[in-house]
């Protein structure tokens, strides 16, 4: 009796195992194919392409499609730089203001706290629309074609600062207090006590900040027209994408007849191009997105 | 306010409420300052605009400016109610919100539990990385994936079709099929990163409960029926709570990259809110008609989120937002 009974246990364990092992590797899978898809594209010649369609393995291998996409690539390190500038300045700014904010707010002797927060609590309840926001920008604020309506928008959101806020209440209070007893001022102790102690969350933050600027693309096709020469990546790739006109311009720049210019393996190379480099960065952090959205779920 | 007593030695009442308050404000001077640049950012970006809605109820005439074109009160809103239109992106809205809620939830419950299970790890942190790749690609990269697949000419999907002797079909001329696509890219994007919270919750639960399971003879499906979906289900219900408060919000970057834009056949069973008053803008140049549907958005769903709240606050006060 005891023996069956033991073996069933071990049974019914083996077995969601097996489905587990199974489930998961088969779902892993499948998030890992379309970024096989895009790269085996991207090193396929267009002829094979137009015969056999897309395929997870090169049919005819070709480096066409980068040679010219790297033949004149004063476009796409123009966008490079452009991103990289927005993301840097961007992420230091909303990092630092983001901080301060979230470490005000959280400090129980600071009498407006509850004020605040609300009034920065309630633009995620209600909001003006796309089209206020448009005419902001492009007639108030007059950024048409300027680098800032990108970099501005992106700077804080409330999520954040509920997330520096409960990051910052696990320091111990006592170091304010004691630091104020020394006559220090609430900006120093700041700058000196809490950011230095609060280096995990100024990572996750920054890391979340640095994603949505390097994904942002919204905001560049709103207020970025076409005459801009260098446009931040996303919207580098979307026009690669959407338009093969946009192909063709920025392919005759490097001498290539029209009708031998590789259209879909050329969207895959600059898609791999745009975006290879952030893939392979991001497992080295993604502890720090974990971690942030296990904070933020907490505290909703 | 009135609790909040201020040391202040001013014998006469009504000047101490007076230097009182400007007392209070000195003495928090630098942490009220240090609040200022975030102040200032919301008031441009997101107070700034709302009296711009006031757009909704105007002919907007771009020479005369929002607050000088012709009143037309409710004409607007008569207009979207008369088409069909507010109906029908409020159900697509919703609709969608609800499927990525409830579907999205279940499947990251489910691979939480999966991930739990497994002891390998090695195999656990290669597929955790690989299942959170999706939600850290952009939108357009989405759009470009999707297309990969279900390209007529070119798509893996009508490859793999007419191997096992298939009609191709027409995925980006088939309104009928797109809800499928757009809830399956969704999960595939949103499932890996969303089962984190599921799965730290479960990391909470103490092990010697489980232990204690199998020793009385529980087998693993039943600890996992028993023990972890009930330990599981005030997180459960707290996202979805907070979730259902969002449903009028939809994912433009989503919707507009894996359709296109201008792809009108798709219109009846892919357009949402979002896109609709993105069309309004960028493409008809019909702003007061954006601006209705927003304001009606952002009133409809701001008594969405209170109720959620309300709702919140009777399950768990603790996790209530306000």
């Amino acid at each position: 009796m005891e023996n069956t009974y033991r073996r069933n246990v071990d049974f019914s364990t083996i077995m969601v195992r097996v489905i587990g092992y199974g489930c998961i590797g088969l779902f892993a899978l499948c998030c890992l194919l379309p970024f096989v898809l895009i790269l085996s594209s991207s090193f396929t010649s267009e002829k094979a392409i137009m015969e056999s369609g897309f395929a997870l393995w090169p049919k005819d291998f070709s480096t066409f499609a980068y040679e010219i996409v790297f033949r004149n690539p004063r476009l796409i390190i123009g966008s490079y730089v452009v991103t990289m500038g927005i993301t840097i300045v961007g992420t230091a700014v909303g990092l630092f203001i983001v901080a301060m904010t979230g470490y005000a707010l959280q400090r129980a002797d600071f009498l407006y706290r509850n004020k605040i927060s609300f009034y920065i609590y309630f633009t995620t309840l209600f909001s003006g629309g796309l089209v206020p926001f448009y005419l902001l920008i492009t007639q108030y604020l007059d950024l048409k074609d300027n680098y800032l309506a990108v970099l501005l928008p992106g700077l804080l959101s409330p999520f954040l600062i509920i997330m520096m806020k409960a990051f910052t209440k696990s320091i111990p209070h006592e170091i304010t207090e004691s630091a104020k007893m020394d006559g220090a001022g609430d900006f120093t102790i700041f700058l000196k006590l809490i950011l230095p102690m609060s280096t995990p969350a100024l990572a996750t933050i920054g890391l979340f900040i640095a994603l949505g600027y390097w994904n942002e693309w919204y905001n560049a096709m709103l207020f970025l027209s076409p005459n801009m020469e260098y446009r931040p990546l996303q919207l580098f790739l979307y026009n690669v994408i959407t338009s093969a006109d946009f192909i063709r311009n920025s392919a005759a720049a490097s001498n290539v007849a029209p009708q031998e210019i590789p259209l879909e393996s050329m969207k895959m190379a600059t898609a791999v191009v745009a975006t290879g480099p952030v893939i392979l960065f991001y497992p080295f952090v993604q502890r720090f997105f974990i971690q942030g959205i296990t904070i933020g779920a907490v505290k909703g | 306010m009135k609790t909040v007593t201020v040391q202040s030695q001013t014998p006469v009442v009504k000047t101490k409420t007076k230097e009182s308050r400007f007392k209070r404000i000195w003495k928090n001077r630098t942490l009220l300052l240090m609040c200022m640049p975030a102040i200032i950012f919301f008031a441009i970006f997101a107070y700034l605009p709302m009296p711009g809605l006031y757009l909704a109820f105007v002919n907007y005439d771009y020479s005369l400016g929002i607050f000088k074109s012709a009143f037309v009160g409710l004409e607007n809103f008569r207009f979207l109610v008369m088409t069909g239109d507010l109906w029908k992106l409020t159900f697509n809205t919703i609709a969608y919100n609800l499927a990525f809620i409830i579907l999205g939830n279940f499947l990251q419950i489910a691979v939480a539990i999966m991930l739990n299970e497994l002891r390998n790890k090695w195999f656990k942190k290669i597929s955790q990385t690989i299942m959170f790749l999706p939600h850290f690609i952009s939108a357009v990269l989405v759009g470009l994936l999707a297309y990969n697949i279900l390209s007529y000419d070119y798509g893996l999907l009508n490859s793999f079709l007419e191997l096992v002797g298939l009609d191709p079909v027409q995925t980006y001329s088939n309104p009928a099929i797109w809800p499928y696509i757009i809830v399956i890219t969704f999960l595939w994007q949103s499932t890996g990163y969303g089962s984190i919270v599921y799965f730290a919750a479960i990391m909470g639960l103490d092990k010697s409960i489980l232990e204690a399971a199998e020793i009385d003879g529980a087998n693993a499906f039943q600890r996992i029926r028993y023990i972890i979906i009930p330990w599981l289900k005030p997180t459960f219900i707290i996202l979805l709570l907070f979730s259902l408060g969002g449903v009028l919000k939809g994912n433009f970057g989503l919707f507009y990259n894996l359709v296109g834009a201008n792809n009108t056949m798709l219109y009846p069973t892919t357009d949402i809110i979002e896109t609709y008053v993105f069309r309004t803008l960028m493409t008809n140049f019909n702003f007061s008609l954006g601006s209705a549907v927003s304001l009606y958005q952002s009133i409809f769903g701001f008594f969405i989120v209170i109720t959620a709240n309300w709702i919140v606050k009777k399950v768990s006060p603790e996790n209530s937002l306000f």
